[in-house]
């Protein structure tokens, strides 16, 4: 029998090894990769698409034929010009089919006239027609509806990272417990410690799942020649990505925490039910108040609608620069007291099998 | 040696262990015995430190346990249990490391475990495809994996098919001549009986006895004998000093008030004719314990 040389880990090293096998584990599951490839395709397939129909509305080019001074109109991108000679040599490519309209001399204050085969062309009239100049007294930043695609995407990719992993983080805590390997756990290592590794490990795949998500998005903008959207929604992105950190650990405290009140699997919707409300309120504030500033400022400063609320003014351009980092500072005080609470909880609570363990019950130990 | 010194656990008004006192000793394998509910489990989860205990201190070579201490204990819960899911070799790394032993002295002791339980060619299957008596065997391995130099183990024969619990008596005997000692508790004091060094008998949250096992049969013992002769034995019956308990053609079983009652009677055996067997009755654990836990 060989003698394992021992020596007592720090905390930090058991937290590791706990986190190392909750990622070790969920990267062998099978429904845990086919949910994140599916979020990720349906991510860039969004952006495509987006890419695609923008394209279709504003690159579409119409073939005209045209007699005299074509220079000014080669300029125009959305016309494709062929240079005739005469009048009639721009008839027969019009009757030929091979332009769509043809723009020759005549009279009236434009000095052109359009021929065409059998229908006006709206929007090449509307191109040579001279328009009104127009002055908005109060611009939005940013295009309305293009706002609205932003915070649903934020809400949703919120709310699917958050549900996935905080309902990933409870049952792995009633697996334990169980499964009653709870006990031979805590005879090594102890209940905050065990914590600990749950919550880095779970935020630790929540975070590389989000991350990968926000860099397909980034890619697929620029591949995409989106550019000038990136310019605008690049940095909400990258600070979606950085609450996304610290929000995530505030709930898989408490998802964990609440989790460890019971002892079953089937168990587990009626304790987490009031965290799940926590994480869903946000998504349908987002949903139907995108362009309510008032309810987006509370939302981004309420630790747990924050890591959507305050992105998405970011983006919308109503945030000062200080306001994430105190933002920030809030959840960050939030999850430490939720920390607290939550491990007393959770420790109080892995060894009590059977019913459902109060929570005052838990709190006082 | 490991010191259990007045430990007491309260559950509201009503008080799990009493005072609990008493000693394993290095090298020593100590059977736990006592009804459901006496408090062995409770005892043995605050000797690990997952419970905590409302007063009273367990010491370790006569220092107080700290959890540094306690990761080189080795425990196997009353209630199983690993991860289902998980494979058991991978498992047991996971377990040892957890105990602070390093990456390789994890991977080596755990394949010399699966090879003694013989359970090495399941070692890259889950947990849950093991038949019961195999997961039985994985989870005495998650005890012994990281080489603990103290080992408790709650009920662990229960469950157990005859010869698995030959292989787990081996590995503990092996445990305890490394100088470690060994506590568990049983329900079948006859393998407590056959196995142990030392006894401790728990009822009701108090010790009613604990020490050497032949210790536990002097101070229990009745002077009871039994005799066996070749004639009829009904002359015992008249022997000063004697109270005969059950008789039957040449056996003879009776209580003698001293020594020399019984000797007489020997005697008296002798000179009658020849003698089969003559000797002091052995009581049973089982009998021992009925009557120190009443």
């Amino acid at each position: 029998m060989t003698i394992a040389d021992t020596r007592a880990n720090t905390f930090g090293q058991s937290a590791a090894l706990v986190a190392g096998r909750e990622v070790r584990m969920r990267l062998r599951s099978k429904a845990f990769i086919i949910s994140s490839v599916i979020l990720l395709l349906a991510v860039i397939a969004s952006i495509v698409a987006g890419s695609i129909f923008g394209a279709s509305a504003s690159s579409a080019t119409t073939r005209v034929a045209v007699v005299g001074d074509a220079q000014a109109l080669a300029q125009v991108s959305s016309l494709d010009v062929t240079e005739v000679g005469s009048v009639d040599d721009a008839e027969q490519l019009v009757r030929a089919g091979d332009v769509e309209a043809a723009i020759v001399p005549g009279e009236g204050p434009t000095g052109i006239r359009i021929l065409a085969l059998d229908e006006a062309p709206g929007n090449l009239v509307q191109l040579l027609s001279a328009s009104p100049e127009v002055t908005l007294l109060e611009p939005a930043d940013q295009n309305g509806s293009l706002a609205y695609l932003v915070g649903l995407g934020f809400g949703i990719v919120f709310f699917m990272a958050a549900t996935l992993f905080g309902t990933t983080i409870a049952q792995s805590v009633v697996e334990e417990k169980s499964t009653r390997v709870v006990e031979i756990l805590m005879s090594a290592i102890s209940a905050r410690a065990l914590l600990a590794g749950k919550v880095i490990g779970n935020t630790i795949l929540a975070l590389g799942q989000i991350v990968l998500i926000a860099l397909a998005a980034i890619v697929g903008l620029v591949v995409t020649g989106q550019d000038a959207l990136l310019g605008d929604l690049g940095p909400s992105i990258v600070w979606f990505v950085v609450f996304f950190a610290v929000g995530f650990v505030l709930l898989a405290a408490l998802f964990a925490s609440a989790a460890a009140l019971v002892s079953r699997q089937e168990d587990i919707g009626s304790v987490t039910t009031p965290v799940m409300m926590l994480v869903m309120i946000p998504y349908f504030l987002i949903v139907l108040a995108w362009d309510n500033d008032l309810i987006l400022t509370i939302m981004s400063y309420v630790p747990f609608s924050a890591p959507i609320g305050m992105p998405m003014r970011i983006y919308l351009g109503t945030a000062e620069w200080w306001e994430p980092l105190l933002s920030l500072l809030i959840i960050l005080a939030t999850t430490v007291v939720v920390v607290l609470f939550g491990s007393k909880i959770y420790a109080n609570s892995l060894l009590r099998t059977g019913a459902r363990v109060k929570i005052m019950e838990a709190l006082r130990g | 040696m490991l010191q259990i010194d007045g430990v007491t656990k309260r559950y509201g008004d009503r008080t799990a262990l009493d005072a609990v006192t008493f000693e394993v000793g290095d090298g020593r394998l100590t059977g736990f015995v006592g009804g459901n509910g006496a408090g062995k489990t409770t005892t043995m989860r605050i000797i690990l430190g997952v419970l905590s205990a409302d007063s009273g201190t367990v010491r370790l070579g006569g220092s107080t346990l700290g959890p540094a201490d306690r990761r080189r204990f080795g425990y196997m819960p009353e209630e199983r249990g690993l991860y289902a899911k998980m494979k058991v070799a991978e498992q047991l790394v996971y377990l040892a490391r957890l105990h602070g032993v390093s990456r390789r002295d994890a991977e080596a002791s755990t394949a010399d475990l699966l090879e003694r339980l013989e359970l090495a060619e399941r070692r890259d299957d889950t947990v849950e495809s093991l038949s019961l008596g195999n997961q039985q065997r994985a989870q005495i391995a998650a005890a012994l994996v990281h080489s603990p130099e103290v080992l408790i183990l709650d009920e662990p024969f229960s469950g157990l098919d005859p010869m698995a619990v030959e292989t787990v008596l081996g590995v503990l005997h092996d445990v305890a001549k490394r100088g470690a000692p060994v506590l568990f508790s049983s329900h079948q004091l006859d393998v407590v009986e056959r196995l142990c060094d030392d006894v401790v008998v728990i009822a009701n949250g108090q010790i009613r006895a604990s020490g050497s096992k032949q210790k536990l049969h002097d101070d229990n013992a009745v002077r009871q004998f039994e005799l066996l002769v070749a004639s009829d034995a009904a002359w015992v019956r008249e022997m000063p000093g004697v109270t005969v308990l059950d008789f039957d053609g040449g056996y003879a079983l009776f209580e003698a008030d001293d020594d020399e009652a019984a000797q007489g009677v020997l005697r008296r055996a002798l000179q009658q004719g020849p003698v089969a067997s003559f000797a002091p009755k052995h009581r049973s654990l089982t009998e021992i314990f009925k009557e120190v836990v009443k």
